[in-house]
């Protein structure tokens, strides 16, 4: 027996492409903005993603039987905000240089629509392996998004890549600055994500024409 | 056997259960591992002031490389000779004035009482240096750090840090060629006890004319940039009359 069956493996692929979280759903669009200005914070966010949504979703799968319809909102709001806050704690007392990287995405995962989008609309209705699989899919399916903008950004923006200078010294003018390249300013601030995630839009639903909504 | 959820009785049920039962688990784990956190916390300012008066692992000129967590309780107290903590006209020494909370201090001030303001003597090579902790606000929450004096009221060195400044934007405060850029800049301007601006148009980014107390700003962080300004500012203005006294000048 293979460990994942077809729909399982899909469960974790289909995310990934057609129908990925950010450039399909169109969910998790504000943190895909707000931190994706180098490559190093938005690696680090997609990991904390994965965890937390992974984690969530197998514990509202296990809880979806008992959890009171009417307030599963709130219910699945106190679960990642409860999972992102041991996390934090954790990783201050163990790897204090590691929580303060993360320090300023705890507020954004709360928040992150992606989430209480995968337990609304996944793990209330699955069983905690396949909610798994579902949560690891989407986050990576934004992490994917995430890790391309941030390398688009940060190449543009400010010529590097997880702080090496892989262009050359804008102030000493060698590499590519010697003849006469500048980096683009706009690509570090929010807009330019916004763009960038445009493009990968685009360049998707013209790749896969089914993708295309027709109103 | 199915439950009821729908019952009013079962949803105010569930709700108390999962308060009780998450409220334990964070509050236990936040009490178990607070000495953990607080030494961590701890270990850091000491890493942060010693950086200030340049004692560091910095390698190149691109990484912010401090003292190792194992050492630096034993460093601080090799380097750091003398730790002062003054309040109004009197200047007491206090092993711990490192801990002393800014934030607090700077809000007594704020309400018109005599603030307890920690300075820390730091000296390497022969050469003395005065460390001030700052406190102020950046564009999303607070920033802090840092600024290490010679006895020109010249500063030898900086640290900044922040809590939730925007990542490749305003966070960008605690890179080294924005810090770098501060040593060598004078607080004063002429007798005037300016601080340091940091400008958008000074026709200046390479930092050469160290005289005009200003450092060129960050892209895009404008407000983080005004942030560090006005922590500079406010805190030179507390410090005024012991940096007078301190002052050769």
């Amino acid at each position: 027996m293979a460990l994942l069956s077809k729909k399982d493996t899909n469960l974790i692929l289909d995310p990934l492409a057609d129908n990925n979280p950010i450039t399909i759903q169109v969910l998790g669009i504000c943190s895909a903005l707000a931190i994706t200005a180098e490559l190093k914070a938005s690696v680090v966010m997609a990991l904390s993603v994965i965890f937390v949504l992974g984690a969530g979703n197998v514990v509202i799968s296990l809880m979806r039987n008992i959890i009171p319809s009417k307030i599963r909102i709130i219910v699945q709001l106190i679960v990642v905000a409860t999972l992102v806050i041991i996390v934090d704690q954790v990783l201050k007392a163990f790897a204090y240089e590691l929580s303060k990287t993360l320090a300023v995405f705890v507020g954004l995962i709360i928040t992150n629509c992606i989430i209480m989008g995968r337990f609304e609309a996944f793990a209330l209705g699955n069983g905690p392996w396949r909610s798994f699989l579902d949560g690891i899919g989407n986050a990576l399916g934004y992490g994917v998004i995430l890790v391309i903008v941030g390398f688009f950004r940060e190449l543009l923006g400010s010529g590097t890549l997880f702080g090496f200078k892989v262009l050359g010294d804008p102030i000493a003018k060698t590499g590519v600055y010697s003849i006469g390249y500048e980096n683009n300013g706009f690509m570090i601030i929010p807009p330019a994500a916004l763009i960038v995630v445009g493009i990968i839009i685009w360049v998707q639903r013209s790749r896969n024409r089914t993708l295309i909504e027709e109103h | 056997m199915a439950i009821n959820t729908d019952k009013n009785v079962y949803t105010v049920l569930f709700a108390t259960g999962m308060v009780i039962v998450v409220g334990s688990i964070l509050a236990y784990l936040a009490s178990a591992l607070k000495p953990r956190i607080q030494e961590n916390e701890r270990f850091e300012k000491q890493q942060n002031i010693l950086y200030a008066m340049g004692v560091n692992e910095n390698t190149d000129e691109s990484a912010v490389n401090f003292v190792s967590t194992e050492e630096v309780e034993e460093v601080f107290s090799e380097y750091i000779k003398e730790q002062l903590v003054i309040k109004g006209d009197s200047v007491m020494e206090n092993p711990e004035a490192y801990l002393i909370d800014m934030k607090k201090q700077l809000a007594i001030a704020k309400s018109g009482e005599t603030p307890s303001l920690p300075v820390m003597v730091g000296e390497k090579d022969g050469k003395k240096f005065y460390i001030i902790p700052m406190y102020g606000k950046g564009l999303w929450d607070a920033i802090w750090g840092f600024i290490a004096l010679d006895n020109n009221l010249v500063v030898q060195g900086v640290y900044f840090d922040h809590k939730g400044e925007t990542p490749g934007l305003g966070a960008n405060i605690k890179a080294r060629y924005f810090m770098d850029d501060f040593a060598g800049e004078s607080i004063l301007d002429g007798t005037r006890y300016a601080g340091i601006e940091v400008a958008k148009g000074n026709n200046d980014p390479l930092n050469q004319d160290k005289e005009d107390n200003q450092v060129d700003a960050l892209a895009g962080a404008t407000i983080t940039g005004n942030g560090v300004s006005a922590m500079i500012s406010e805190t030179v203005n507390l410090y005024k009359d012991y940096l007078q006294s301190i002052s050769t000048q």
